[in-house]
């Protein structure tokens, strides 16, 4: 399985990172090594396993709905590195 | 002159403090004088506050004295002991950095829920241990703040990512120190350092206040010298929390005796994990080990975990993808770094490209390949489904026997820089880690010998989920019989 540079960047960008070059070359190289490794998988044969997305027995997560003290605004905005108005501070998001 | 506080069990501190034989403040000053004494060789801290410890460590001997005098009863459990935390675990007051230039002075305003049973048990907080970036790795070289060094050898890693804690402990920095286990996070450097920890069965200790890294995996566990000693701090980071909807709402269990033998308890060896490329040494102390239990009483048998080696491909789909999803947060809007730019996509782009180290955008790639259109059911649904065979041998075998006892690492602590340029060689260390993770089982390490070098060699015990009592009693009545638990490092000390 070979990973291409192309197809390095499409990922680089979903998941939002600035590469260099030199990381593309890399990441293009150990991915498709990794990837080699993982197709292992492929030889099982899996068409009657259910998946395990939690490895506990499913119930239910819900509770009453009862309001209950949140965290105090300027505590959630201690570390935001830009902030206006008791509000996080973005660039413009439309050019 | 004080005591030697090294050569102390958390037993035995917790016992001294609670008769008046010595107070929490000369606990906590001779081991942070220990700790600035041993820090330039060992790096195990990523932050420390000896100020507020100190203040704490008071506030728990006027609690302690008040419990002397008849005036106070009821006195919490852990009351003085002084811990350190990893820095993975959000601690109100300390920086929580993850090991991540991306989380650079990032100060948390809560506490995760086990950190906060501890406090509400007296703990002392002295400081935050170093880590792989966001628990990624098995040697602690991927911190960005620099590696950890093995305190039985200083060129040799810690194991990681708990590389920070494990060392700490080793090296009698801290009698104790939180850690966690996404793939063998707290196992693999408890074998590289010869200590005792535990990966909790999954849902036992809330995730509440621990930086996700992959959230179906993720345990929150602790580190010490001693079995008795981790059970002892586990019980009271147990438990069901309404923040945690994956936390088990089970009763915390109840150590069981240890005066008796193990007759009756049912030991299994998976032959998969005594395989070709593994060090001798290691099987050999392994091996050792069980002959021990079975001297004790235990029954031994052969049990095979036929899907083991698909482990590993399972485990670097399902964590990277969930690490891309989970760490998507982490865009420069709410916390930690931000690289200015005009608009806000190349905002996210240059501060996510500086901030994350190799590793961490290794996974991230890998995980948002594995999870994108086109690729998702071939990698990401496959690799659900053999977890599912994966869960089910650890099924099958316990209905044979208790436990599972198997080496944690092929081999002993590795030399720094000796898997840096190859990161498959480096997962490759956790073959035998991987699958407790993935099927949700409790996973207790300790040392069971040394190699040729000195270096510890470590053994886990498996056992099926929420059967953590029966670990401690058997790790327990094997350090009972041996001392290895209690040697020292002595190079450095």
């Amino acid at each position: 399985m070979s990973i291409s540079r192309k197809e390095v960047e499409h990922i680089a960008l979903l998941a939002r990172l600035e590469l260099s070059d030199d990381e593309i070359r890399r990441y293009a190289d150990q991915l498709s090594a990794i990837l080699d490794h993982v197709a292992a998988l492929q030889e099982l044969e899996t068409e009657h396993i259910p998946p395990t997305s939690s490895v506990l027995p499913l119930r239910s997560g819900l509770r009453e709905d009862e309001p209950l003290p949140g965290l105090a605004t300027d505590r959630a905005l201690q570390n935001a590195p830009d902030s206006e108005k008791n509000q996080f501070r973005v660039p413009p998001v439309l050019d | 002159m004080a005591a030697d506080f090294k050569t102390f069990t958390v037993e035995e501190l917790l016992a001294g403090l609670r008769k008046g034989s010595f107070s929490s403040y000369e606990v906590t000053s001779y081991f942070l004088d220990r700790i600035k004494a041993l820090e330039g060789k060992v790096h195990a801290f990523l932050s420390l506050d000896p100020e507020g410890a100190l203040k704490q460590a008071k506030l728990a001997d006027t609690a302690l004295a008040a419990g002397r005098d008849g005036k106070k009863t009821d006195l919490p459990p852990l009351l003085g002991l002084p811990i350190a935390v990893k820095d993975v675990l959000c601690v109100d007051g300390f920086p929580c950095t993850c090991g991540s230039l991306i989380l650079e002075g990032f100060k948390p305003p809560f506490n995760a829920t086990a950190v906060q049973h501890l406090l509400d048990a007296g703990v002392v907080i002295v400081g935050k241990t170093n880590m792989d970036e966001f628990a990624m790795g098995s040697s602690t070289e991927n911190s960005a703040y620099g590696s950890t060094h093995n305190p039985w050898n200083l060129e040799h890693v810690p194991g990681g990512s708990s590389g920070g804690s494990a060392a700490a402990v080793a090296a009698h920095m801290i009698p104790a120190a939180l850690a966690t286990d996404t793939g063998g996070s707290v196992r693999q450097p408890c074998s590289f350092c010869g200590v005792t920890g535990i990966k909790p069965t999954y849902g036992r200790v809330s995730r509440y206040g621990l930086i996700a890294y992959g959230s179906s995996l993720d345990t929150v566990g602790v580190i010490t010298n001693r079995a008795r000693d981790v059970e002892t701090i586990l019980r009271v980071m147990a438990g069901f929390d309404p923040r945690d909807a994956t936390t088990s709402d089970l009763p915390v269990f109840e150590p069981q005796d240890v005066e008796g033998d193990l007759t009756g308890l049912r030991v299994g060896l998976p032959m998969e994990y005594f395989i070709e490329g593994i060090q001798p040494a290691v099987e050999t102390a392994v091996k050792e080990a069980v002959k021990l239990l079975e001297a004790h009483g235990a029954q031994v048998l052969q049990v095979s975990l036929p899907h083991t080696r698909y482990a590993l491909p399972v485990y670097y789909l399902i964590a990277p993808a969930e690490a891309s999803a989970n760490l998507a947060r982490f865009d420069g809007v709410r916390y930690g770094l931000r690289v200015e730019d005009e608009s806000l996509i190349p905002m996210y782009l240059k501060t996510r490209g500086k901030g994350f180290g190799e590793e961490v955008k290794r996974r991230i790639m890998l995980g948002t390949y594995a999870l994108s259109a086109g690729y998702y059911d071939a990698y990401y649904g496959q690799a659900q489904k053999v977890r599912t065979l994966i869960k089910q041998d650890f099924e099958k075998a316990f209905e044979f026997v208790d436990v599972i006892a198997a080496p944690i690492a092929p081999t002993t602590a590795f030399k720094l820089g000796q898997h840096t340029d190859d990161p498959l060689a480096m997962y490759l260390e956790d073959v035998f880690t991987l699958p407790a993770n993935l099927a949700g089982v409790p996973g207790l390490a300790f040392p069971v010998g040394f190699d040729d070098h000195e270096l510890p060699i470590g053994m886990q015990l498996m056992g099926p989920q929420f059967s953590e009592a029966v670990l401690f009693k058997t790790a327990s009545v094997y350090q009972k019989f041996t001392d290895f638990h209690t040697r020292m490092p002595a190079g450095i000390l």
